[in-house]
Order: structure tokens, then C-alpha cells, then sequence
């Protein structure tokens, strides 16, 4: 379907499908099976100019939005959501900077990360923390020049191999969901160390540690924004960033999607290409219809983001909640159309379908959209005056 | 410094076949690549440039969809390309063709270094790397697989051979054809796929190359090209199959059967 991209929009996702299909999909597999680091690729990446995409020139970036990085997360999503994690969450770290940094901030941090030479990641989540965000313990205490942290993130994205930390800490409890702050902590500052690599059921080209913040001393300099800022940065980051969670579902299913109909076609039972029995036919109408009702969702959201209105917490958590549902229906209905090959590790979609679960874990849960979806309907329809009835 | 890379656009090999009533190649409907030698040649181009700021000229021989190509290359990173279109080249051979880029490369002037592919993938002649070194008048070196500054005049560069590495210094200005071994080609950037969108790509034909019609194209070949066709089946394979130890049974059987010296 044509999404009426322009042409710069178009190169874009050329760039991001050739780098898929040239050097993701040849090493998903094994990226997979070794839990290693995508180092190679994310130097590809780097060279490609896509870390960029969100980022203004002024700071070394691509002046696009968040629909740009959504064409480049979905293409190479296709491929493997695993690297296409680890490529976005760098753009989550780097959010916090983009929207809420001082100029000096900007200039120092977002420069190395549009080139893609440092990595970033963002640290909210404590094993205390979860859905709940104000459950953090983690502390920032003001000595003279400095911030001394201490507290433990859990499960962090890129967690040792970034460079750039976005991290949220409390800075004053008495002051509940006001008292929290974030913070940019560098690899290598004193007290900042990492803690294992999680074993996981997907995912597993990404990095998932521990930040351990023991005595951790920041400058001063490294507060983004103000003192009591951090639960509106986190907020407004999740703005930006759902939507390009959502593009690595509409990703994930579409090479689901390619694999389930190439095979269908070619596999013959009963005399006849299984696509030509409708139990299968159906199965991949629903794949390819959600997938695309996803993909239609998640650009008409990414655009209107852009556009840069009030606000979109409501759109936000559709665009990430819907797509990665449909992922994990679209992973799973290609497993059983492989059948017993699609059950087995040489064929790809057991790893989709293993890793499609996350979709609807990270980022906010998706019973969390549904919260934020419901609490936003009832103050939408608080607010009009009208009946319906 | 200025590096000249010399690439061809060649028919995707995956889907070329040869018509069995004119024994020569389908090219209808088949997809037009970069020859791929010519991609390292490129890569390498870009390898120096990288370390030293180098600039990197592509040029290329062929009808104007060969503009493709050079586009291709400079959404790799080339600075500058160059189409070298005449209706006088056609039917060049690798002569012909020399003969031409040569004429480019003088136009061009200040040139240190050319790299040219190994070879191309439709021909697989090797020849005009060497035939272009020749005509210039300048020293080459043929399938290299690393290439590095030494001094400020000089390039060392490890050949491969049937026996070994031979590792030479060669005085700018040269020309290399080079193997896989010099490093994988990189993929495009976003910028530089803007910037070849919008990058004007002269065309020079024998008028600009101040070329003689009659050195070019069919007329200044030495060759020509009687017929192309596929070689015979052979029909005498014998297939052996089983576990190592069966096979190598069988092969001694046969060999022994077939009075092979020594069995």
C-alpha cells in the first residue's frame, strides 16, 4: 500500500530494508543462538546516518521526526527486533537530552549519538518499579557541585554496551512524583558499575543488565532540566518513543507475514499449496490485514506526533499497544502455519514468535496502555458536554 | 590526493541465460548490477580516502542507463563520477574500451592512483586493468588484495599469486585491480543516497575525449566476438555417492579399472 512517503522518506526505508536483508537476516540466527552483541551491525548502522534520523542538524542528526525513525525501526524490524531494539533504545536515551537538555547538553551528547559512535540507553525500571513508576528508589543527593547516586536499575537496554545513560533517581521524596530527577551518567564514572547479562526467552541480541550506582558521583551539570522534572521527562519520552515500539511489532509481523505466505505457497498437501486450503488462507488474511491496520495505526500516529500537538498519551500507548499485540498473534499464526518446521530452530519465525513477547511487555505493559487509553477516554468524554443517547 | 576507480555495469548474473537459437545473451528483462570485483575497487577507493581525505572519481564506459551505476557509488561515498557515452563505443572490446577510459583518466589529469576490479563478471577477461596501465604508460599491479601509503609517493600493495604474496611498492602514479580481500563494500548512507539523488553526472563522448572514431568502439577492436554459446552437457559424469569410504572405493575401482599409472 502507499503510504505517500516522500522521497527522502522513501530512501530512508530502502537504506534500512537493504541493511536488513544484506546484514541482519543473514546473522539473526546466530546473534540469536550466542546472545552476542550486534557490534558489526550497529557499526553499519552508524555509517548509514539512521542513529541521526530524529535528531536536528544543529546537534549532527537528519532533522526527521519520529515517523522517520518509525520507517527505519520497522525495516529493520523486519529483520530482527533484537538489533532494531537495541538501534531504538538508543533514541530512548537520547530523548530525555533531545527534549529536555540545555544547549551544552545537546551539543556534547546528541552529536556522538546521531554519528551512532556512543550508544544510549535509559534507565527508569527498578526491581521495585515496574508498571509503577513511582515505586523508584534510587537517589540523587546534591553535594556542592556534584550528584552522589545510589540505588540499582534493573533490566536496562543496552545495558554496559551504551555509553549515554538517561537515568531517573529520586532527588527529594517528600515530595512524591515531584521529587524525582533525571540524570545523564556516563560508562566509566566512579561508582557506576553493571550487573549480569539477563538470560532471556527473545531478544536475546540485546543487552539486558543491571546499573549499579554506588556512590556514583555526577557533576552537577549532568541534571537534565530542573530538580523534580523526571516523571514529566518520562512521560514525554514514552510520547516519543511508543510509537517506534509499535514499528517494531508492524516489523516483526510483516517478516512473519513474508515467510508464513512464501511458505503456504510452496508447501504441498493433499494434492495442493496449503494457501489453497482456506483453514490456511484465513489464518493469512487476519496476519496480513492486522499487520497492515497496524502499520496504518502506527504511521498516522508517528506523523501526527510530528506535528507537534498537545496531547498524545492516548495515541501514544495505541500505537505501542496495538501493533505488538498483533505481532504476537501474527508470530504465533506463522508458527502454525509452518507447523512442525515452524516449531524447529532452523526456520526464523520460532525466534519471532519467542521474541514478539516482549512487544507487549516493555515499554509499559500493554495493560498499561489500556490504563492510560481508559483514564484518557474518561477525561476526553468528562470534558464534552454532550449526550450521545 | 586523487583516486580514479573504473567500474562496469554488468548483467546480474543470477538471472542471465543465452538464447539456444542465436547463442547469444538474453539481456531483456535482466536487472543491471555493479559488477561486484568493481564494488571492492571501489571500497578500496573509499579505504584510502577515509584514512588520507582522498578524493574518489568513479568512472564508467557504457549507454546512459550506466549512469545508474555511478549513482549507485556515490550513495557509497564517491565524490565524483564520470560517464563516458558514445553510440562510437559500442562494440568496443577490452581494447577499445582501455582506450577510452585512458583518454578520461588523461582528461582528468591528476590522477595518483586507479583501481580497477579484477575482472568482469559478463567477459571475466581481466584484461583491461593492465591494457589501461599499459596505455597510460604508468606501472600496475594485478590482483591485489591490500593496499597501503608508504611515504608520501608511494603505495605498498600484497598481490596474490598461484604461489604466494608478493608485496610490492609501486611510485604514484599506478594502478591496482584488486580481490575481495580488500574489505567488504560498505553499504549506502542516507546523506550520500540524497546527494547522488541530486549529483549531476557529466557525460563525456569522443568529442570531449578529443578520441578518434576510429580507435573506439567496434572499429578500434581487435577483437571481435564470432559466437557465444553454452558448452555441451557432458554426458560421461560418473556419480559417486555413500559414506567417504564407499566413495573412495568406488573412485579407486574406477581409476584401477581405467588403468590409471600406478593402481
Amino acid at each position: 500500500m502507499h503510504y505517500f512517503l516522500t522521497e527522502e522518506q522513501q530512501m530512508i526505508q530502502d537504506l534500512a530494508a537493504q541493511i536488513a536483508k544484506e546484514k541482519i537476516r543473514p546473522q539473526r540466527a546466530e546473534l540469536d543462538a550466542t546472545e552476542e552483541f550486534p557490534w558489526d551491525i550497529m557499526k553499519v548502522l552508524a555509517q548509514s546516518d539512521l542513529f541521526g534520523l530524529y535528531i536536528p542538524e544543529a546537534y549532527g542528526g537528519m532533522s526527521g521526526g519520529v515517523f522517520e525513525n518509525c520507517l527505519a525501526v520497522e525495516k529493520l524490524a523486519e529483520g530482527c527486533i533484537a538489533i532494531a531494539t537495541t538501534f531504538a533504545a538508543s533514541g530512548l536515551g537520547a530523548y530525555p537530552i533531545l527534549l529536555f537538555g540545555s544547549e551544552e547538553q545537546k551539543q556534547t551528547y546528541l552529536r556522538p549519538i546521531a554519528a551512532g559512535k556512543r550508544l544510549a540507553a535509559f534507565g527508569v525500571t527498578e526491581s521495585g518499579a515496574g508498571s509503577d513508576v513511582s515505586g523508584i528508589q534510587t537517589t540523587a543527593v546534591k553535594d556542592g557541585d556534584h550528584y552522589i547516586l545510589n540505588g540499582t536499575k534493573q533490566w536496562i537496554t543496552s545495558g554496559g554496551e551504551a555509553e549515554i545513560y538517561s537515568v531517573l533517581a529520586i532527588t527529594d521524596r517528600s515530595k512524591g512524583p515531584r521529587g524525582a530527577s533525571f540524570f545523564i551518567v556516563e560508562k566509566g564514572d566512579p561508582g557506576f558499575t553493571f550487573g549480569k547479562k539477563e538470560k532471556k526467552m527473545g531478544l536475546r541480541a540485546s543487552a539486558t543488565r543491571e546499573l549499579v550506582f554506588q556512590d556514583c558521583r555526577i557533576p552537577k551539570s549532568r541534571l537534565i532540566a530542573r530538580e523534580g522534572m523526571g516523571f514529566i521527562i518520562a512521560m514525554k519520552t514514552f510520547d516519543k518513543s511508543r510509537p517506534g515500539i509499535g514499528a517494531l511489532g508492524v516489523g516483526l509481523s510483516q517478516g512473519a507475514l513474508d515467510i508464513a505466505v512464501e511458505y503456504a505457497r510452496k508447501r504441498i498437501q493433499f494434492g495442493k499449496s496449503i494457501i489453497n486450503h482456506q483453514a490456511i488462507a484465513h489464518k493469512l488474511a487476519n496476519m496480513a490485514t492486522k499487520t497492515e491496520a497496524a502499520r496504518a495505526l502506527v504511521y498516522s500516529v508517528a506523523r501526527y506526533m510530528d506535528s507537534d500537538p498537545g496531547d498524545v498519551s492516548k495515541l501514544a500507548a495505541m500505537a505501542k499497544m496495538f501493533p505488538g499485540d498483533v505481532a504476537m498473534e501474527v508470530a504465533t499464526e506463522a508458527v502454525q502455519v509452518l507447523g512442525g518446521y515452524g516449531y524447529m530452530q532452523d526456520y526464523p519465525v520460532e525466534k519471532m514468535m519467542r521474541d514478539a513477547k516482549i512487544l507487549q511487555i516493555y515499554e509499559g505493559t500493554n495493560e498499561i496502555q489500556r490504563n492510560i487509553i481508559g483514564q484518557e477516554l474518561s477525561k476526553e468524554y468528562g470534558r464534552l458536554k454532550e449526550t450521545f443517547f | 590526493m586523487h583516486i580514479v576507480a573504473c567500474i562496469k555495469q554488468v548483467p546480474d548474473a543470477k538471472n542471465v541465460r543465452i538464447d539456444p537459437n542465436t547463442n547469444t545473451l538474453v539481456r531483456q528483462g535482466v536487472e543491471s548490477i555493479v559488477n561486484p570485483f568493481d564494488l571492492f575497487a571501489v571500497e578500496a577507493a573509499l579505504r584510502i580516502k577515509d584514512e588520507t581525505g582522498a578524493k574518489v572519481t568513479v568512472i564508467t564506459m557504457g549507454p546512459p542507463q550506466a549512469e545508474q551505476a555511478l549513482r549507485e557509488t556515490i550513495e557509497r561515498g564517491v565524490d565524483e563520477s564520470i560517464l563516458l557515452s558514445d553510440r562510437a563505443f559500442a562494440g568496443s572490446d577490452t581494447w577499445a574500451t582501455s582506450t577510452t577510459l585512458a583518454a578520461a583518466i588523461r582528461k582528468l589529469g591528476d590522477v595518483d592512483l586507479i583501481i580497477c576490479g579484477k575482472q568482469a563478471i559478463d567477459g571475466d577477461t581481466a584484461q583491461v586493468g593492465p591494457e589501461l596501465a599499459t596505455l597510460l604508460d604508468i606501472p600496475y599491479a594485478t590482483f591485489v588484495k591490500e593496499i597501503g601509503l608508504m611515504g608520501e609517493s608511494h603505495f605498498r600493495v600484497t598481490r596474490q599469486t598461484d604461489e604466494g604474496t608478493e608485496v610490492w611498492k609501486l611510485p604514484m602514479p599506478c594502478l591496482i585491480t584488486v580481490l575481495k580481500e580488500v574489505g567488504e563494500p560498505r553499504l549506502p548512507s542516507l546523506r550520500h543516497k540524497m546527494r547522488a539523488k541530486k549529483a549531476e553526472v557529466p557525460v563525456w563522448g569522443i568529442g570531449q575525449l578529443g578520441l578518434d572514431a576510429e580507435k573506439v568502439g567496434l572499429s578500434g577492436s581487435y577483437t571481435q566476438v564470432v559466437r557465444v554459446f553454452s558448452p555441451p552437457r557432458r554426458t560421461d559424469r560418473v556419480l559417486i555417492e555413500g559414506l567417504p569410504e564407499v566413495q573412495a572405493e568406488q573412485l579407486f575401482n574406477y581409476l584401477k579399472e581405467a588403468k590409471v599409472p600406478g593402481l
